[in-house]
Formats: C-alpha cells, sequence, structure tokens
C-alpha cells in the first residue's frame, strides 16, 4: 500500500463518515417519510397510524374570563407566546394572508377610491339608518320574506326558538355568524333543546371544542392541525395521530354531512342587506351557507341592523373590496342573493340591535359601524398575529375588537384598548376607513375618566404628569444619567424596571444628559 | 430659508433623548448648524406629554403640554429628533385649551428629517459618509401619522424622505427587511405594561434586522432603537443602533 492510496482510502473513510455512512448519498432513496421502528419499517396501516412528526405541543388556551372581571389580554398573549409553534403557524399565516392582500389590491388602480367609496356609503347609510331598514322591510315584506326585529341578543334568541317551536324544529344548520356569537346563540338553543351544527368548517371545528371563534374570517386560525386531530378524535372518532388534512376534513363531512341533509332548519347571516330590493346577500367560500339556507325549508337570516346598504348598485363597490381584504382573493366563492322563500319555503329575517343604536349615538366610536367583518385589522395586528383572538376574552378580537368590546361591558373590556402599540396599520388597511387606532386610543382616555385604569398606572402617571411639568423637579430627578435610568423607566412603568428587563437589556447610561451637555459646551444662553 | 430674515428654530430634545442618548440630540443641533441655522435650546423644556396619554391620562398631560407651549411658542419652527414626540404635539396635544400660541406650536413643530427634507430641502451632506449596510426602521408614527414615507397598507407612490436624505450619504449600503414597516413593538407605555408581546415584536423585529445582513440599523426614534437594541442585545445580536441625525451629521461609525 502506497501513500496515495493510503490518503485516497482516508479521504473516503472521512466522506462516508461526513455523509453518515454514505459514500454517494445523493443515490439514497429519497425519504418516503415512512416510519421506523426497532430498526424495522412499519408497514402502511401501522405507519399511518402513527404521527410521522414529533406530538405536537398542546394548544394554548384563550383569556380567562371571570364573571365581570376585568379581562387581561396581555395574560393569555403571554401563554400564546409561550406556545412557540403555534405563535410562529398564527404570525406566518396570517402574514400571508396581510401579503396576498396587498397583492390584489396592487392590482386595483383605484383601490383608494373603492375604500373612499366604501366609507361614505356607509357613513350615508348610518346616518339615515331608520330610513333604510324602513325600506328594506317593506321590501322584504312585498318579497315574501317575514321580518322581525330584536332589541338585543335575548330577544333575538327568543324570536328564533319562537319560529323553530311553531314548526316543531329541533334541529338547525346554520353559516358562520358572528352576530350570533355575540347573541350566545348555541348556548341558548342548547339550553332549550335544539340541537344546532355549524357548517363552516372552522366554525365546526370550533363548536366540536367548545371553544369561541378566534377570528372572524377563519374562527380556527389558532389551531395547528394536530389541535383539529385531537378535536375530532375525541368527537368524531377519528385516529389522533393522524393529522393529514385531506383525512380530517372527510371524516368531518362524513360526519356532518348526514346532519345538514336532515336538519328542520337553516339559519344563516348576511354580509350585506339591499334596502331598495328588499334582498340580503351572503358570502362564503365553502358554500356552506346555500346548504343552511336551501337544504330545510325554513331559512332564517339573523342579521345586524347596520349591514344594510341603499342600493343594489352599492354592493359591487363592497364586494370588490371584501375579499381583497379579508384572503387576498378577488372574491369570494360565493356570493348568494336571497329575495324570498323558495315555492313551499319560509323565509325569516330577524334584524337586530343589540347596541348598534347605542353605539351609533357615540360621538367618537359611532363609525366602528361601518365595519364589514373582514378581518384586515386582525390579519395585519402585529399583537393579534403573536396573540392569538381568543386572548381578547370578548366575541371581536384583534383593532376592530378593541374598540367595539367595550360598547357592550366597559369594565370588563376596559384593559382592551391598551392591547395596541397604535401603529396604525389598521386604520390603513381597513377597506371603510375607520380610523381603528384613533379609536383605540380615544377609549383609553374613556377608561381613565371612568377609572377604569389600575390604580398603580392611574398614580403613576398623575406623578410622571406632575415630575414633567416641573423643570426643576425634573432636572433634579434625572440630574445624573444613572439616577436618571431609575427614574425614567419609571415614569412610565413605576416599580417595574424588571418588566422592561425580563426580555431585554435596559439602555446604557450615557455619562451625562444633553440639558448637561449643551450646560457646560455651550453657555447659558 | 431665505435670507431676509433670520430664522428662529428651538431645538426640543425630548426626555428619552435628553437622558439616554445625549448625542442624538448633539448630532441635531450641529447638524441644523450646518445649515446656518440659529438654533435655540429652551433650557426649562422637559416632555410633550405623550407617555400620560398614551395611557389614556389626558388630564394627567395637560401641565406639560402646557409647559412645552410656553416653550416653543416664540420660534418659527421647532425641531425635534424624534418621529414620535413630533406626532404627538402635532396630532394628540389636545388636553390644553387650543389657543393661538397652541395652535401656533402644533403648525411650526417639525420632526428632524421633515425639516430637512421639506422645509430646508437639503440637497447634500458633503460631510457624511457611511460606509455600512444598513437596515432603515420606520418608526410608526413617523411613518403612518406624519407620513415620511408609502407604507405597505396603501396603494400609493412609493417615497421615504429618510432614505431619499441617506442616499446622499457617502459608502451607505440600503438593505431590504423581510416586514419593512411591520411595528417593532415598543409603543411608549406598552413597552413595560404589555411586556411580553412587546419583547415578542422586538425579537422578531431584531431577527429580520440580522437577517437582512444589516451592520447597522438607522432610525429618526431613539425609543424604537432603545427596545431594539435591548433585545439585540439580549439575543446576542452584533447590529449597533444610530440616530438617523448622527449619520447625516457625519458620524463615523
Amino acid at each position: 500500500m502506497n501513500d496515495d492510496h493510503a490518503a485516497v482510502q482516508a479521504a473516503m473513510a472521512a466522506a462516508a463518515q461526513a455523509t453518515g455512512g454514505m459514500l454517494y448519498p445523493e443515490l439514497a432513496a429519497q425519504s418516503d417519510e415512512s416510519v421506523v421502528k426497532e430498526g424495522r419499517r412499519l408497514d402502511h396501516a401501522e405507519g399511518t397510524s402513527h404521527p410521522i412528526r414529533p406530538p405536537s405541543e398542546p394548544q394554548p388556551r384563550g383569556a380567562r374570563v371571570r364573571g365581570n372581571r376585568r379581562v387581561s389580554q396581555s395574560e393569555a398573549a403571554n401563554r400564546f407566546i409561550a406556545a412557540t409553534q403555534h405563535e410562529k403557524m398564527h404570525d406566518e399565516r396570517l402574514w400571508d394572508l396581510r401579503q396576498k392582500r396587498d397583492r390584489v389590491m396592487h392590482r386595483i388602480p383605484e383601490w383608494e377610491e373603492l375604500r373612499s367609496l366604501a366609507s361614505a356609503i356607509k357613513e350615508h347609510t348610518l346616518t339615515h339608518l331608520d330610513e333604510y331598514l324602513d325600506q328594506f322591510e317593506a321590501n322584504a315584506r312585498s318579497n315574501g320574506i317575514h321580518v322581525h326585529w330584536a332589541r338585543d341578543g335575548a330577544e333575538h334568541n327568543r324570536i328564533v326558538h319562537n319560529i323553530l317551536r311553531d314548526r316543531g324544529a329541533t334541529s338547525l344548520i346554520k353559516s358562520k355568524s358572528m352576530l350570533t356569537e355575540e347573541c350566545g346563540f348555541r348556548d341558548y338553543m342548547a339550553s332549550v333543546g335544539v340541537k344546532v351544527i355549524e357548517t363552516d368548517l372552522g366554525e365546526r371545528i370550533q363548536q366540536l371544542d367548545n371553544e369561541d371563534p378566534s377570528h372572524v374570517v377563519v374562527p380556527a386560525v389558532h389551531k395547528l392541525r394536530t389541535d383539529v386531530a385531537q378535536v375530532f378524535a375525541k368527537t368524531l372518532g377519528t385516529d389522533p395521530g393522524n393529522s393529514d388534512v385531506h383525512y380530517l376534513a372527510e371524516a368531518q363531512r362524513e360526519a356532518t354531512r348526514p346532519l345538514i341533509l336532515k336538519a328542520d332548519a337553516g339559519m344563516t347571516g348576511a354580509n350585506f342587506v339591499v334596502a331598495e330590493t328588499g334582498t340580503f346577500v351572503v358570502c362564503t367560500n365553502e358554500g356552506n351557507a346555500d346548504l343552511s339556507a336551501n337544504v330545510p325549508q325554513l331559512h332564517i337570516a339573523s342579521i345586524g341592523i347596520e349591514k344594510i346598504i341603499p342600493r343594489l348598485e352599492h354592493l359591487a363597490v363592497f364586494v370588490r373590496l371584501l375579499s381583497r381584504s379579508a384572503l387576498g382573493s378577488p372574491m369570494t366563492q360565493y356570493t348568494s342573493h336571497f329575495r324570498g322563500p323558495r315555492a313551499g319555503g319560509e323565509m325569516h329575517v330577524v334584524l337586530v340591535d343589540n347596541g348598534r343604536s347605542k353605539r351609533l349615538g357615540m360621538e367618537e366610536f359611532w363609525t366602528s359601524l361601518k365595519c364589514i367583518r373582514c378581518g384586515a385589522c386582525m390579519n395585519t395586528c402585529p399583537v393579534y398575529r403573536r396573540s392569538g383572538g381568543l386572548s381578547y376574552g370578548a366575541t371581536y378580537s384583534g383593532p376592530i375588537g378593541l374598540i367595539i368590546d367595550p360598547t357592550f361591558n366597559r369594565h370588563k373590556y376596559s384593559a382592551l384598548p391598551f392591547s395596541s402599540t397604535l401603529n396604525g396599520s389598521c386604520t390603513n388597511v381597513c377597506p371603510v376607513k375607520i380610523n381603528i387606532h384613533e379609536q383605540i386610543a380615544a377609549w383609553r382616555k374613556v377608561m381613565a375618566e371612568n377609572h377604569e385604569l389600575p390604580l398603580m398606572k392611574k398614580s403613576a402617571m398623575k406623578a410622571a404628569g406632575i415630575l414633567l411639568a416641573h423643570p426643576t423637579l425634573y432636572r433634579a430627578a434625572i440630574a445624573s444619567a444613572d439616577v436618571a435610568l431609575n427614574v425614567l423607566p419609571r415614569f412610565a412603568i413605576y416599580n417595574r424596571l424588571n418588566a422592561w428587563g425580563r426580555h431585554r437589556e435596559v439602555p446604557h447610561a450615557p455619562h451625562q444628559t444633553f440639558h448637561s451637555w449643551y450646560r457646560k459646551n455651550r453657555g447659558t444662553q | 430659508m431665505h435670507k431676509e430674515k433670520a430664522v428662529r428654530v428651538g431645538l426640543f430634545v425630548p426626555c428619552y433623548v435628553d437622558a439616554f442618548h445625549p448625542d442624538v440630540g448633539i448630532a441635531t443641533l450641529e447638524l441644523l448648524e450646518r445649515f446656518g441655522i440659529e438654533v435655540d435650546y429652551p433650557f426649562n423644556q422637559t416632555c410633550c406629554g405623550q407617555p400620560m396619554t398614551n395611557s389614556g391620562c389626558h388630564a394627567e398631560s395637560a401641565a406639560t403640554e402646557a409647559l412645552l407651549v410656553k416653550n416653543f411658542q416664540d420660534y418659527d419652527y421647532v425641531v425635534a429628533p424624534s418621529g414620535s414626540c413630533v406626532h404627538h404635539v402635532r396630532f394628540n396635544l389636545d388636553a390644553i385649551a387650543q389657543t393661538d400660541a397652541v395652535r401656533k406650536v402644533r403648525q411650526s413643530t417639525f420632526e428632524l428629517v421633515e425639516f430637512l427634507h421639506d422645509v430646508l430641502k437639503v440637497e447634500a451632506f458633503p460631510w457624511a459618509e457611511f460606509p455600512h449596510r444598513v437596515a432603515y426602521h420606520n418608526n410608526c408614527n413617523a411613518l403612518r401619522g406624519l407620513g415620511h414615507a408609502s407604507m405597505s397598507e396603501r396603494r400609493v407612490e412609493a417615497f421615504s424622505k429618510p432614505l431619499d436624505l441617506l442616499r446622499k450619504v457617502r459608502g451607505i449600503e440600503l438593505v431590504q427587511l423581510a416586514r419593512p414597516d411591520e411595528c417593532c413593538g415598543f409603543g411608549g407605555t406598552f413597552s413595560v405594561f404589555e411586556e411580553g408581546v412587546s419583547s415578542k415584536m422586538g425579537h422578531d423585529k431584531v431577527r429580520d434586522q440580522s437577517q437582512s445582513g444589516a451592520e447597522y440599523v438607522v432610525s429618526a426614534d431613539s425609543s424604537c432603537m432603545m427596545h431594539q437594541q435591548g433585545c439585540a442585545e439580549r439575543a446576542g445580536m452584533p447590529m449597533k443602533y444610530i440616530h438617523i441625525a448622527q449619520v447625516l451629521n457625519g458620524a463615523s461609525a
């Protein structure tokens, strides 16, 4: 054996080690994600019954809601952030929707004009709400629709229950509706013995998991598919280790479709209500609203009174904005117009106020009624993306939730307006130009004026206000930078300097303030 | 700026800059003086009132806002190296009665980049050289509030006043972030009251900066950078943070 040969052998051995024992790794079989156990490759049946990925972290749950007590969004957000797989998926998924929205926006040259039009139409309608609601009611009745009026969620639930009871209906299929969430509809129906089946896939997942929707458009977006596998395993009897999306979707379809086909009644919400035609429009991507509306003979639509628009031609403005803002798609897969019952069928509309009239009278907050529930403000919100929608502990989450939820219960949701950096992204993605971040700031003022701030915060701000209004006191307080380091963050954070330093280094203290530099170098004016 | 009448500029050095970033105040002063401007620094200045208003405590902010107006009402322009504080003065100085003096201060207060770009219309910074890879951080109040640059949310012609200025600096190489106008999570009092989300946003921001290959992060706001620097140091990332006033004034590193 000469030296060359030894050198070649050594090189080959080194290469083999570096490539995991194979000299030509490119010739190895591509991974088929097969599952190997105790050196034996499992056969197909065994393999698919075992998770191919390492077990996922448990799903973080939402805010702790206890009666009327103040909900702490940040407490729940911290738990969501600690669940790193969930937080990362959630942030990236929603940021992806935001980017898709940006891309389709750039394909519409008149985008900003559309936003202005949409905002103007909504403001006009809201300031003539009584007229347009009367017009809708008259036209809907002449189309053969039964029109009901509900002052609040409880009245809505009773009206729907009466309709069902009078017709002996005990099962109801429904499409997704944030209004019915406001009304606590499913709980009420369960209490009176009516079986409710959600037909939107995400909403169905949430119903089966006994959890509220975390987003107005994608209600289960906070769940990993492994979470869904757990829910379906418990409720539908699927394989808990199989989180294949097609498998799960098919299993749900198989389980739910028979319930849909034999349901006594169907319920939808509405995205838009047209006064001049007495009709309403439902936008979905799964076609599930059409099942809910058309399979049973009885169709009930629950509609918030702010959904109205004057004329059919106005619909074009909103339909162009809605799905582009929500998901970055040009239109929802289904845009269904309902104008009256089918032959032999019955159609009811329940127009619900539930706090909307009161909100309309709030000078700083009434324009929140322009909202078309696209969820764009949630997708763009950096706080929402890192917190999950359930951290808000309220029907509406994200930026729009911060300004709507306190109208339902000021004390309970008094901390929510502080779950924002006021960065203004929400206001600028909003397709109907709601000044969301300005309303968030305005709610903070309302909370402070109504003694809803925690005492520590209030007294810290009072102390800061005094210090900063008195130059001599202020200068004495920050005379040296070392002292400034203690005092300055403190005017914002009282004695919680550790709140800064938990995940960050504290700022370096310079040897002098600008003020003392100026005195030393530029004299005394 | 014309020669007929000497323009009086009052320098507003916000509290954070005064205490933690005196070099930013010095660079702002020197930079303005390079353009022949007489700059006054009123000694009795403290703060704009934003920390209190930001927390909803408008009543507690009133005396501070009144003091700001008292200090600066006699100047033609008030210039501050902070988009956030200028945003407060221009749009949210509402805790006090809107007298002529208050309105005057609100209208004449400019953030440094705006003042250089829109008022002085500066063509060149011959003294400035910064041969480094730089990621620019848009403070949200400056970006969406003051209109420093076009934002990704809107369908508008792309522009950026701070980048216009930085491109006049010799040797500078600007790098792009994956999420250029995502908030960094500072948010004033948000940074401590909502510490968990704030820090998470900060750490995501500095990871984006690190992956962009930036050696330096430059911004018109020291407060955001104080938060980001704290995150970067904790994460052991090597980026350095420097205010745009220092770069434009000829800081070498």
